[in-house]
């Protein structure tokens, strides 16, 4: 552990030069974010490496559901089965959590978890860079989330909305103890939401760069192998997983601000 | 010696993770006890089934945040 | 740790002389306002893809098998129905072309019993008249036969009379012959 850590930390380069043999561990270089084409300064503009694969998860998802329907076949092919049953699955989630009143924002569930869904795989790609590893990714989706949530409620109920923190089912004594337990959970939400998926995905990501690291050693690295290929059947669980917990979060949220009262 | 002590912490921060794969398996085991008894309801309750396994998961995923941090950050 | 030195070709702030990470890489807050520059980009684009393209147009295919997979299940409905009335239309035929065999079997049967009665009745009264004309002819014959014998008797009397050496009268030989006859 000593020397990954002396190595993550990363500090000065005779540091590096001495530990050039021995176990290198760099878990977290995969998370850094590059210049496309060169250059120093990473302004706001710079098409990075965050840019190209989100570029590429812009194309899985036009490939995966516009172009793989343009035949509008009535017996689907095998990709717009594929696109079917996304549609049908996140449809169902949000009309089961929801209700009726819930499809509207049918579009915007579906954005979240398609671009979740296809950036957590495209990651699982080696070599590639992981959009959704990042907490500047992750933490703008769950603020999204909790924005259109705390609007909407406000819009559709106004002040009713805050009818959320009243627990009118318990005892009047215990009520204004939980309104403030409801409003502090109500508050870490994002928090939670964010760093739930970006730091599953970064551990899983991490994790397996750990276990690339120990195949340096040619003794242990058929162990090494085998446990990242555990990892990354994990890994692709997690993948698929994280996206509907995200999806299916949102879509509870989304029905506190339809129906905020318990 | 700073930097080593936030290594024990890191450490002792990622004992966190294995809490967390405790009440993960809570979570699926008594759910599965439950869909055992009464499999009729299960396939409706397999929401509600990842709402509570990404709870338990994600103060896991706090923990080893919080080692990370101590890790890599401090 | 992230408080090093940093030659001056580096990247940023976080990324050290070698190219690898200092601390977390997603906590480098220089890197933010790109990623979430080009995440907003994206996440825009993606909205208007599915919602102007994508979402409408599987929903008209899903509603489209729908429709035609309840039409479908309404003409199966339809020729099941049909299926249906054509079984009893042939039924009903069956049992009327029955009905019909029976009746004219019946009425066949009726018409030869009649001619047979008619037959039997004709065949009777033939049979009968025959009889009738046979007996006739049978006592005629056995009138024939009484004259026969009276002449035979005549004539044999008359014979053995003088046979015997008499003398034969022939109105004795008559009396006494259907004397004979009578008793």
């Amino acid at each position: 552990m000593a020397s990954e850590t002396t190595a993550a930390h990363g500090a000065a380069g005779a540091e590096h030069a001495a530990e050039g043999s021995s176990l290198v561990f760099h878990p977290m270089d995969q998370f850094i974010v590059k210049p496309l084409f060169g250059g120093d300064t990473i302004a706001w503009y710079t098409p990075t490496n965050v840019t190209l694969w989100l570029f590429f998860a812009v194309l899985a998802i036009i490939g995966l559901l516009v172009l793989s329907t343009s035949k509008r076949a009535i017996v689907p092919t095998r990709m717009q089965s594929i696109a079917e049953l996304a549609y049908g699955f996140i449809y169902k989630m949000l009309e089961d959590i929801c209700g009726k009143e819930g499809v509207k924002y049918f579009p915007y569930v579906m954005t979240l978890f398609m671009f979740i869904v296809t950036a957590n795989f495209l990651g699982l790609i080696p070599t590639s860079f992981t959009t959704t590893s990042h907490f500047a990714v992750t933490i703008p989706l769950a603020l999204a989330v909790f924005l259109t949530v705390t609007v909407l409620g406000f819009v559709k109920n106004g002040a009713g909305f805050l009818s959320l923190f009243w627990v009118s089912s318990a005892p009047l004594a215990l009520r204004p103890i939980l309104a403030i337990i409801e409003l502090i959970s109500y508050f870490v939400r994002p928090v939670s939401h964010s760093i739930r998926l970006a730091g599953n995905v970064m551990a899983g990501h991490a994790v397996i760069k750990v276990f690339a690291g120990f195949a340096a050693v040619a003794v242990i690295s058929p162990v090494s192998v085998l446990a990242i290929t555990a990892m990354y059947g994990l890994e692709v669980l997690v993948a698929f997983i994280q996206a509907y917990v995200f999806t299916i979060l949102t879509c509870v949220y989304l029905k506190d601000a339809l129906h905020p009262h318990h | 010696m700073e930097g080593d002590l936030a290594h024990i912490g890191a450490g002792l921060a990622a004992i966190g993770s294995g809490a967390a794969a405790i009440g993960v398996g809570n979570v699926a085991g008594n759910f599965l006890a439950g869909a055992l008894r009464n499999p009729s309801a299960a396939a409706s309750q397999t929401a509600t089934l990842f709402i509570g396994i990404a709870f338990a998961e994600a103060l896991g995923i706090f923990a080893f945040l919080v080692s990370l941090l101590l890790m890599f950050a401090v | 740790m992230a408080t090093e030195p940093i030659s001056e070709e580096v990247v940023g702030s976080c990324v050290d002389s070698h190219g690898s990470a200092i601390g977390m890489p997603q906590l480098c807050f220089d890197w933010f306002p790109n990623q979430i520059f080009w995440l907003v980009i994206t996440l825009v684009v993606i909205f208007l893809v599915l919602s102007r393209v994508a979402l409408p147009r599987i929903a008209a295919i899903l509603a489209e098998r729908q429709g035609t997979i309840t039409n479908d299940l309404a003409a199966a409905e339809d020729l099941k129905a049909k299926a249906v009335e054509a079984e009893e239309a042939y039924n009903k035929a069956l049992a009327d072309a029955r009905a019909e065999a029976q009746r004219i079997a019946a009425e066949a049967r009726a018409e030869i019993q009649a001619d047979l009665d008619d037959a039997i009745a004709k065949a009777d009264a033939e049979i009968a008249a025959k009889a009738a004309e046979s007996e006739k002819a049978i006592a005629e014959i056995r009138a024939g036969a009484l004259e026969s014998i009276q002449v035979v008797a005549k004539d044999v009397a008359a014979e053995l009379v003088t046979a015997l050496g008499g003398k034969a009268d022939a109105d004795a030989i008559a009396g006494a012959v259907e004397a004979q006859l009578k008793g």
